[in-house]
């Protein structure tokens, strides 16, 4: 038996407690581990914000109206990661692979907007180290929670890519659109987080 | 089960076979122990002979020991990296990504992990890690200097001290890389547990080995990512100029640094919020291992199953509310500071009932004094004396009287460290035949045995007075203080035992690579064991085993009953 044989061999185990395939737990388990992640950048942020003086108030560094705007782009392409998992689940390859691509879409438009939201700031005279608005604390947590942010909807556009071109290829199978939904999911979660914390509170 | 010829590269380099894999951890894990050892007898030279010239070690250390003489910046290259290395590379390494990924498919009745690609993947990511870890040494300014913990400010700042140069880039990197591999350990190990359990093995059956590699799984899963996004601050702090972790009003020489608005103590607290859950990762393989030498050894089942199980988990959840213990001198409130001495002391509670269990399970029973069961014996003692010291230390008013003391360090040395250590030293005399197909030398073993008990006591017990004597953890020559100086040689008698120590590591390093060709032909069973994974063939193959699946028919304790012929029935026995 070859290795990779062994590896997808039966494996003649017990029940699955939950019920789910093991690719879809260690999914789970894995969005638990990058969920606090974040947290220990959020909890950073909160604390150090907490102790420093001169935070500057968002709204009148960002447009929030931009920001709602980027919520909605992502949050619709949640809407549409739904279906396509629905539509894979009921056996719909094509039409599961069109809101892939939307899917897809969306994640492109809102990395768009999120460059273009950098550029404006830096423009603006905001860097790493420097913030015309008050400390410069606040832009660096900017950068690096939005950009850490940015890196995981860059990763789950990739991953969905990879899904859409196996699906074109026929090679394309429910559970793995399924998974990779979850991680698109999670990532938007995560911006409802940053955008209450970051950008609102 | 046939086997498909295989080329070296597919079966020792890029194996998927978890049992290789985990051998491939061993390898590393031994290797990078070995290179802490040293840096540890290094270590004990300078306190034991401060300041002496050693002309032949110059020419290994050109900068470090310039003429033979340690420089201080050297020395305190030496126990950063010797924390480190052994911390996450030799103890998380061997019980936890070695011996997990060898035992819990045999013992939950499995052909493989889960994901046997991502188990491969997560063993050549700690590859690089772990070389980048022992590259740091020979760059400018030698390897990090800030401590295992990499405290900032001197972490944070790249002109802080030589080590704080390219040698903390390359520790944080190696780290990340670490955490990276372990984290697809984790998932692995959760999974595998969760899904690929045989028939018949319910949670309540599983060796407490294996309740224990569960736990730790999710332990890692749950706290690494703290550790993660502390990284990852502070590369920031270090590459780009930020200052997370950096207050304003810091002088390197005669320069301010312009950094304002971070504080240290968020480093402190991200760090412990992983560092003390490590401290768990490392220690609960042990108890496992322990747990299922003893019932093997003693031939009686394992005492109060359930509360060990219990005990595991409670270890577990209390392990995420004490990170606080480790700061009890940083500022913080002290009401915070009494809350985690609650939650601190209630670990003692779950960690008694796991060594009074062992007892219990001792108590009147014929032992077998096997290498394997003296090392379990081991465990429970070097257990019970750090445990008593940690009392002493989760106690705030007395930690702020004895933190930063050898005290701290004889205490972790004893219960992270030393029962680690004795419980990973078990599980190899116990799981070798099965490793390899081959005995160990019991005679070998025990000699091995003996010289690591006596000089591991040796060694750590002394520190425990000269930290109460107030000398403090990480000096570099206690007798720049005159009331050290009556101390010198307490020091001196911890040296030559530490010397004892690795020597006797020799033995067994020498034992583990000559048996593995020259020792005994081992039966499937050897210690007519009970556990599921002694029904796989001597020396199993990719996928264990040949045929179906055994399954499980009841625990794995089922050690002299009464009526019955055999003093044990085995597991995948009805």
């Amino acid at each position: 038996m070859s290795q990779t044989a062994i590896a997808q061999a039966d494996w003649g185990g017990g029940a699955s407690p939950f019920g789910v395939t093991w690719q879809k737990m260690m999914m789970w388990f894995f969005i638990v581990t990058d969920a606090l992640l974040f947290a220990g950048l959020l909890v950073s942020y909160g604390v150090v914000r907490i102790a420093t003086g001169d935070w500057p108030t968002q709204s009148e560094v960002f447009s929030l109206t931009y920001i709602a705007t980027m919520t909605f782009v992502l949050i619709t392409s949640s809407a549409t990661m739904a279906c396509g998992v629905k539509a894979a689940e009921l056996g719909r390859p094509k039409t599961a692979a069109k809101f892939v691509w939307l899917t897809i879409l969306g994640g492109f438009i809102f990395l768009g907007m999120q460059a273009y939201e950098w550029s404006i700031f830096i423009g603006d005279g905001g860097g790493i180290t420097s913030n015309p608005w008050g400390s410069p604390t606040f832009s660096q947590f900017f950068f690096i929670i939005t950009g850490f942010h940015g890196f995981h909807v860059l990763t789950g556009v990739i991953v969905l890519l990879v899904v859409a071109i196996r699906a074109a290829m026929g090679r394309y199978s429910p559970a793995g659109v399924e998974n990779a939904g979850l991680y698109w999911h999670f990532v938007d979660l995560v911006w409802v987080f940053v955008f209450a914390l970051f950008y609102l509170v | 089960m046939e086997h498909e010829k295989q080329g070296f590269v597919s079966r020792y380099i890029f194996s998927f076979d978890h049992k290789m894999i985990g051998k491939q951890y061993f390898t590393l894990a031994m290797s990078m122990g070995f290179i802490g050892g040293i840096l540890a007898v290094l270590i004990r030279l300078q306190l034991g002979f401060p300041s002496q010239p050693w002309p032949f070690l110059e020419n290994l250390f050109p900068v470090g020991m310039a003429s033979g003489i340690m420089t201080p910046e050297f020395y305190v290259s030496l126990f950063t990296m010797h924390g480190t290395i052994m911390v996450f590379f030799l103890l998380s390494l061997l019980p936890v990504s070695g011996f997990g990924n060898f035992l819990i498919p045999l013992q939950i009745g499995a052909r493989d992990m889960a994901f046997p690609f991502l188990n491969m993947l997560s063993f050549w990511t700690v590859v690089p890690g772990a070389i980048i870890i022992i590259i740091s040494f020979f760059v400018e300014g030698g390897a990090a200097a800030s401590g295992w913990t990499a405290y900032p400010p001197l972490s944070g700042i790249r002109s802080a001290i030589p080590g704080s140069g390219l040698g903390q880039t390359l520790w944080l990197v190696g780290m990340i890389f670490f955490v990276a591999s372990f984290t697809m350990g984790g998932l692995n190990f959760v999974v595998t547990i969760l899904n690929l359990r045989t028939k018949g093995l319910r949670m309540m059956r599983m060796p407490l080995t294996t309740w224990a590699q569960f736990v730790v799984g999710i332990l890692g899963l749950l706290s690494f990512p703290a550790l993660a996004a502390g990284a990852l601050l502070l590369t920031f702090d270090r590459s780009l100029g930020t200052s997370f972790f950096l207050p304003a009003g810091i002088f390197i020489g005669d320069t301010l640094m312009p950094h304002e608005g971070g504080t240290p103590l968020l480093w402190q607290h991200l760090f412990w919020f992983l560092g003390h859950p490590e401290v768990y990762i490392i220690m609960l393989p042990a108890m496992g291992f322990t747990s299922d030498i003893l019932a093997t050894f003693c031939r009686r089942p394992i005492f109060g199953y359930r509360s060990m199980v219990y005990a595991i988990m409670a270890i577990g959840t209390l392990s995420f509310l004490v990170w606080g213990h480790h700061m009890f001198v940083s500022g913080m409130s002290p009401f915070l500071g009494s809350l985690f001495v609650v939650t601190t002391l209630a670990i003692a509670i779950p960690s008694a009932v796991k060594a009074f269990n062992w007892l219990f399970t001792i108590a009147r029973a014929r032992i077998q004094f096997t290498s394997a069961s003296l090392f379990g014996l081991g465990v429970v003692s070097l257990f019970v004396t750090g445990g008593l010291t940690g009392i002493f230390l989760g106690t705030n008013a007395v930690d702020i009287q004895l933190h930063d003391t050898y005290f701290v360090v004889g205490h972790f040395h004893f219960i992270m460290a030393g029962a680690g250590l004795f419980g990973a030293f078990g599980a190899v005399y116990y799981w070798y035949p099965k490793m390899f197909g081959r005995m160990l030398s019991e005679r070998l073993g025990k000699i091995h045995f003996w010289i690591t008990f006596v000089a591991y006591y040796a060694v750590f017990f002394p520190m425990h007075y000269l930290g109460v004597s107030g000398m403090m953890r990480r000096i570099y020559d206690p007798n720049v203080y005159e009331f050290l100086q009556p101390l010198q040689p307490v020091n001196l008698f911890i040296t030559i035992s530490a010397f004892v120590l690795f020597a006797g590591q020799l033995v067994f390093i020498y034992n583990y690579f000559v048996s593995m060709r020259r020792g005994a032909p081992a039966t499937a069973n050897p210690w007519n064991a009970a556990g599921l994974e002694w029904s796989a063939p001597a020396h199993p193959g990719h996928g264990n085993w040949e045929g179906e699946i055994p399954p499980a028919h009841r625990w794995p304790y089922d050690y002299s009953e009464p009526g019955k012929k055999r003093d044990f029935t085995p597991q995948w026995e009805a």
